[in-house]
């Protein structure tokens, strides 16, 4: 089986997840919830891994960040939680419906909303959103990269508006965490919401959300916290603010294992490698009859996402094709991006996503390569 | 029954803060150790750092120099 579906899940993982996963079955209490050895275990885990999470994102505090089960789950507390109902909100037709949906409740509750384009290859087009902005625009909602294109946005470039207005900027890491480098400081991210399976490779049901000093969201979930336990009030310090109940404790360990992994080889040293997997991919295609490609291609600094169609046949029949003929893993459809889709042109088509692992090989693409070929020549 | 014996006891405003000032103390080789908060305290976090009160004179200058983050600090006898 050859593995191209890393945007969807990292199911190519360093063995080490997987083992701290189980040592975590074996060892680990409820952490925060005692003083003995198998809880405090836990907790000296999860504080090992925020710092280790801050480090990767250059955070200097690791209380700021929280643990959530996947990326839907932070973006849900950062718009409910910062986005009240008289706001106006800029977000951006590369969103995933992670972003879309919880800002379309917020709609429904008097926010206002608006969709800065993007071009024919996907491109953001940043030169609209001045235009966009209002005297009651609160937050720019906005995706690091497309889960469709792979085109990464240029946080600077939003960044310079969101800082001279005084806008929250709330970012979706889902497709960047891990496998492209995030400075929370550098590119002025207030909120940076990722998931813990995809680009740092640990298990699913992991995830977590960064608030910068200062905000406060109102918590999705209210309930234990192991402390205060007399009070009404859920407490409010960070993290335990944003982390009611039982934690993931040994998903968690498994992402810290995976952090480690990816501190070792360098997110340079892991970027390099898949986007050297995607061009070859891209590059490949270019002689393909009807094979047709989307997104910015030849940009400098793209997520490893190749997403075609050929001619104009069902992108859920190619990737079924390439299962069936070739057991190659790939996504069809509309991947939670419909905005893009219609950007795109390819609302009823879909398209097949190829998206490519640290732990892909060039054989791996060549045997890819080869089987849209043949796809595409019958 | 137990001897009692007077211990400094820190509390802290939620687990990431004990955890990071224990932390800290096993780099710094600051005594103690992390317990369930005793009843006499009210804290944002359920656990405490004790240090024997004959020992603390020696490491308060290292928590102060080291901006080691706490919630309070009180004389017990546990």
């Amino acid at each position: 089986m050859i593995y191209l579906d890393s945007s969807a899940t990292s199911f190519l993982k360093p063995p080490q997840v997987a083992h701290a996963v189980c040592q975590a079955f074996q060892n680990m209490g409820n952490a925060g919830r005692g003083a003995h050895a198998a809880t405090l275990g836990a907790s000296r885990m999860l504080y090992d891994t925020r710092e280790k999470l801050a480090g990767l994102f250059n955070i200097a505090d690791p209380a700021r960040i929280c643990f959530t089960c996947n990326a839907t789950e932070s973006l849900n507390i950062a718009v409910h939680g910062l986005i009240c109902g008289g706001d106006h909100v800029i977000t951006t037709v590369c969103e995933h419906n992670s972003v879309l949906r919880p800002l379309y409740a917020k709609e429904q509750e008097g926010a206002s909303l608006s969709i800065l384009p993007a071009d024919e290859k996907g491109r953001i087009i940043y030169e609209r959103l001045e235009d966009l902005r209002r005297e009651d625009t609160k937050a720019v909602v906005i995706t690091h990269a497309s889960n469709l294109t792979g085109n990464v946005t240029d946080l600077l470039k939003i960044s310079a508006l969101t800082r001279r207005y005084g806008l929250l900027l709330i970012v979706d890491a889902s497709q960047t965490a891990g496998s492209i480098p995030i400075d929370v400081e550098e590119m002025g991210i207030d909120v940076l919401c990722f998931t813990g399976h995809k680009g740092l490779m640990g298990p699913q049901g992991t995830g977590g959300i960064y608030v910068r000093k200062g905000l406060s969201p109102r918590p999705l979930k209210v309930g234990g916290s192991g402390v205060h336990s007399f009070d009404k009030m859920h407490p409010v310090d960070m993290p335990t603010a944003l982390e009611a109940g039982t934690l993931n404790g040994h998903g968690i360990a498994g992402l810290n294992a995976a952090i480690d992994f990816i501190n070792e080889t360098g997110v340079g040293a892991i970027h390099e490698k898949e986007d050297a997997l995607a061009r070859r991919f891209i590059k490949g295609m270019a002689d393909i009859p009807q094979v047709i490609l989307y997104g910015d291609l030849e940009a400098d600094l793209r997520a490893p996402i190749v997403s075609l169609n050929i001619g104009d046949v069902d992108s859920a029949f190619v990737s079924d094709i390439l299962w069936e003929d070739y057991e190659i893993c790939v996504r069809a459809g509309a991947h939670c991006a419909p905005l893009m889709h219609h950007a795109l042109g390819t609302v009823g088509q879909g398209a097949v996503r190829f998206s490519f692992s640290y732990f892909n090989t060039e054989d791996e693409v060549d045997t890819a390569i080869r089987a849209i070929r043949e796809i595409a020549e019958e | 029954m137990r001897e009692k014996k007077k211990y400094m006891v820190l509390s802290f405003h939620s687990t990431t803060e004990a955890i990071s000032f224990e932390k800290q103390c096993i780099q710094d080789q600051i005594p103690g150790r992390l317990i369930p908060i005793p009843r006499e305290i009210t804290a944002g976090c359920g656990l405490a750092w004790r240090i024997p009160a004959d020992e603390y004179p020696s490491c308060r200058q290292m928590i102060q120099d080291r901006q080691m983050k706490y919630q309070d600090i009180t004389e017990l006898s546990l």
